[in-house]
């Protein structure tokens, strides 16, 4: 059992760090981190779950827009503390201007919702406190603890102070810093072509639908990437941009794209910025394994995202939950080997594996293609009577119109 | 060769720590620290989104 005071002080002379035992740390109190801690408390197991920064949530550091389909499917149930807007919609737009609407009333589809991340992932971390895990915020994983080979917990600065947390497993869930599995030997960093560099402003005073989430595509818009409007409802929005790492080719590439837009969209140029949020988002397919020796790695750590949208909240939820589980099992036999981790990998690879290869290479694919064909294909999609409103119905959409288009990996589709 | 951060301009979202090959980097929540490993391959100043980071 994990002591509630630390041992450690000054013992023969020697100062030793506090150190802090437990069954499972857990590095990173986003989603991932909170729904494994969650699931890992709730079966018994004693679980820190620790945050580098000083509040849960913020600094911002995403789009907000989330669809509704697999909340359920993580026991989450909506609150509207942590809901900013329901959406009806989604429109993309092509670099003509040409629009294809995703209209969630035609369908019966709930389409989904812009949150307020800063609550959402609050909500998640109570969640996870009540279920018995303790909190350590500003503390910052420093490095891993090996003894004899073995990862046997991590160090940390808490406060200011350093310490140590060992644990039968580490729970790697730092997002896309993905730090930790790399103080354990395991490379995160993906390619240039993978990443996507992003900053995003909070506007209000501006006169966008308030009920669509849009998309906006374009090489000379955002190149290897999308702008993005998600409402936030009182007329305001998320406006932001991701551009491919190898297009970054002007200094603040990322800003001066997003910048250069605004100024020339009649709906946006007067309005006024209430947040500035940066980041960088990985879009490559997961990591070839997510669990080694006492480490497991969820979410954006183990680059367990969308490629296409850069959408990763619920595949965080479903990696924190699915590591939650297969831990407790793991506590019970006390074996926290590879090997006994990969009900872990069978879950998250059986459930969104073939998804995310297929959308990286529908990435891949969309970034190669030059703005004039994007006009074409958005144009022809705008009358198309789509059965499935998501990426995936999209696809099938094009593997339908443009054959050629999709054919590398028309077996996904 | 160094990395110098401008902390006028850094958001400190922590990008460039996720994106270095060498794992050089480390944010504290406001502070980034470059280590020893840096080998100057400036991948961190490309992406930056908002020009925080160059190398002198």
């Amino acid at each position: 059992m994990c002591e509630a005071l630390p041992c450690g002080g000054i013992e023969d002379g020697v100062i030793s760090v506090k150190t802090y035992n437990c069954d499972i740390v857990i590095v990173g109190a986003g989603p991932g981190g909170s729904m494994a801690a969650k699931f890992c408390a709730q079966a018994g197991l004693d679980t820190i779950l620790i945050e580098k920064k000083a509040e849960v949530g913020a600094p911002l550091r995403c789009a907000e827009g989330v669809s509704k389909s697999w909340l359920s499917e993580v026991g989450i149930e909506p609150d509207r503390s942590w809901i900013a807007a329901d959406m009806v919609g989604a429109v993309i737009k092509s670099p003509a201007g040409h629009e294809f609407r995703m209209d969630g009333r035609k369908t019966g589809e709930e389409i989904g919702y812009v949150l307020e991340r800063h609550l959402f992932d609050k909500a998640l971390a109570r969640d996870a406190a009540d279920a018995g895990a303790k909190i350590m915020m500003r503390t910052g994983c420093t490095g891993v603890i090996r003894e004899g080979g073995k990862l046997v917990g991590i160090k940390a600065n808490s406060m200011g102070e350093p310490i140590e947390i060992r644990a039968k497993c580490v729970v790697a869930a730092d997002g896309y810093e993905s730090q930790v599995a790399r103080w354990a030997g395991v490379k995160t960093v993906p390619k240039m072509g993978d990443i996507n560099s992003c900053i995003q402003y909070r506007m209000t005073n501006i006169d966008v639908e308030q009920e669509w989430c849009e998309f906006i595509l374009g090489n000379d818009i955002a190149p290897g990437g999308y702008l993005w409007i998600f409402p936030k409802g009182n007329r305001s929005a998320n406006v932001g941009i991701g551009i491919r790492g190898d297009r970054c080719n002007v200094p603040a590439a990322a800003k001066y794209y997003l910048d250069k837009w605004i100024a020339e969209d009649d709906r946006l140029n007067k309005g006024q910025i209430l947040e500035v949020a940066s980041g960088m988002v990985s879009t490559c397919p997961g990591l070839d394994s997510a669990i080694y020796d006492n480490l497991v790695l969820v979410g954006d750590a183990a680059r367990i995202i969308d490629p296409i949208t850069g959408g990763g909240i619920c595949h965080a939820c479903r990696t924190g939950m699915y590591a939650g589980k297969v831990l407790a099992e793991c506590n019970e036999k006390n074996d926290f080997s590879k090997e006994a981790l990969k009900p872990y990998e069978r879950m998250w690879r059986n459930r969104m594996d073939d998804k995310i290869v297929r959308n990286w290479m529908a990435k891949e694919k969309m970034n190669s293609i030059e703005d004039k064909q994007m006009d074409e294909i958005i144009d022809i999609l705008s009358d198309y009577d789509l059965k499935q409103l998501d990426v995936f119905g999209i696809l099938k959409a094009i593997k339908d119109k443009f054959p050629d288009l999709v054919e590398e990996f028309a077996d996904l589709i | 060769m160094a990395i110098i951060v401008d902390f006028g301009k850094c958001l400190h979202c922590g990008g460039c720590v996720g994106s270095c090959p060498q794992n050089a980097i480390y944010m504290n929540d406001y502070i980034l620290e470059f280590n020893d490993n840096c080998n100057s391959c400036k991948r961190c100043v490309k992406l930056c989104p908002v020009a925080a980071l160059r190398m002198e």
